[in-house]
């Protein structure tokens, strides 16, 4: 299966899995950085709004901007790619962390302490798991987003399957832009299922009484 | 740092990079110039329709999912596909950034809209507001720190966008940083992402003043 692609770009599969590590470790990487800033600021409630203040400046970097001038340090590579996204990221999930951690009834956090839980467990077999389907909301926006924009990086040469989308300029190839759209476009509703999937599994508590979790408006 | 410094230092202070076509002058004034005209055009359509839906919360779904499709949508490739089937030109670039202007303005204003407590619509209409009092005077004042988080994003992501747009054969900001890409200049390259990241912040500023002016002390 190779879908027309040049063959100068790579196969299907390379393409494919340059792709989806770039994305996911960078939704990765802004969920294990959002977890303990999220933590902090609901902790603090002082260092909130600063901290939200400068992710939404970060936030507001165009993508572009920001991986030409990552290249001053980290060169022509996956990393280039994965900071910038990453940093987005952390933008939106930051707010989910500490709105899902904050909506932990007090009585239930109470019931925790007075069963002898130490803090350490209660955060993570109480207050975690309660914050999860917030939390997975906003990885879920992040991680669409994320998948659609590790295009861009074919600017600077690390696009993954945005290189198609150059090489449908250079060889005045519509077909191609067509196939790097729809891939893109079917790989983020997969992932995004499967993330759904993956808090259906984490949460059974939650299948009877359908719980319903607002999500954030992302970026592109 | 000292590298980037260099650069910056190198683009900023030769005064030949201040005037001509490709001066920063020109270049931020193009930028701007497309971003105020696609924000515009964006949300004289989006804004009417997220509040005639809020008001009266008929299309939620189809809102919500226009919301959540266009994020997977990869900017770049729309734009090269758009400028592979119809050209050069303002219009193939404005479709995209219409694309992925609207959704945010919509849904923003929609769920503003929505979210508005039902107790302060019942209010209003007992004191005998009519329809169009209610949705002007006490709805759209309450929702709008919402739609104006919502046109924000909004801005940020055309800004972002109209860098991107440089790679097919467009002007703005964006125009240094590919040009300098493809020529091996660095100075270039850096230059255009430090006026990117210019934009990028002034349209916060913008905003901090517009939500400091027109929302209501009572809801700050």
């Amino acid at each position: 299966m190779n879908l027309g692609i040049p063959s100068y770009l790579g196969s299907f599969t390379e393409l494919l899995v340059d792709h989806l590590v770039m994305a996911l470790g960078a939704s990765l990487l802004g969920l294990v950085v959002a977890l303990p800033l999220g933590l902090l600021c609901v902790r603090r409630p002082r260092w909130y709004p600063p901290v939200l203040a400068c992710a939404s400046v970060l936030y507001s970097i165009p993508s572009l901007a920001f991986f030409v001038l990552l290249i001053a340090f980290t060169g022509i590579s996956r990393t280039t790619v994965v900071i910038p996204l990453a940093v987005y990221t952390l933008a939106v999930l930051i707010p989910n962390v500490v709105d899902g951690l904050r909506a932990v009834p007090e009585s239930v956090r109470q019931s925790a302490t007075a069963m002898g839980y130490s803090p350490a467990r209660r955060l993570l077999t109480v207050d975690l798991p309660i914050a999860l389907p917030t939390v997975l909301a906003g990885l879920r926006v992040a991680t669409v987003a994320n998948i659609s924009m590790v295009s861009v990086g074919a600017l600077i040469g690390m696009g993954a399957f945005g290189s198609l989308f150059t090489a449908a300029v250079q060889l005045d190839r519509l077909g191609l832009a067509v196939t790097g759209i729809v891939v893109t476009v079917v790989m983020a509703l997969v992932v995004d299922a499967a993330l759904l999937g993956v808090q259906w599994l984490a949460t059974p508590w939650l299948r009877r009484t359908r719980g319903r979790t607002r999500t954030r408006s992302g970026r592109a | 740092m000292n590298t980037l410094l260099h650069y910056l230092g190198e683009y900023f202070g030769t005064s030949a990079n201040w005037s001509g076509p490709g001066g920063i002058p020109t270049r931020l004034r193009e930028h701007f110039g497309y971003t105020l005209l696609a924000l515009g055009l964006a949300f004289v359509i989006a804004f009417p329709l997220g509040l005639w839906t809020g008001h009266t919360g008929r299309g939620g779904a189809v809102v919500t999912l226009i919301a959540n499709s266009a994020r997977a949508l990869p900017t770049y490739g729309l734009l090269v596909l758009l400028v592979v089937l119809s050209g050069i030109g303002l219009v193939p670039v404005l479709i995209p950034l219409l694309a992925l202007a609207i959704p945010p303005i919509l849904l923003n204003t929609y769920e503003g809209i929505r979210g508005v407590d039902p107790a302060l619509t019942d209010a209003a209409r007992g004191m005998g507001m009519t329809r169009r009092q209610v949705l002007f005077e006490a709805q759209l004042p309450v929702a709008l720190p919402l739609i104006l988080v919502g046109t924000q994003t909004a801005a940020v992501q055309i800004v972002a966008t109209a860098t991107i747009a440089a790679a097919v054969s467009f002007g703005g900001v964006g125009r240094p940083i590919v040009d300098g890409l493809a020529r091996n200049d660095y100075t270039l390259v850096v230059g255009g992402a430090a006026l990117a990241a210019v934009c990028s912040l002034l349209v916060l500023a913008i905003f901090a003043g517009l939500r400091r002016l027109l929302v209501s002390p009572g809801l700050r």
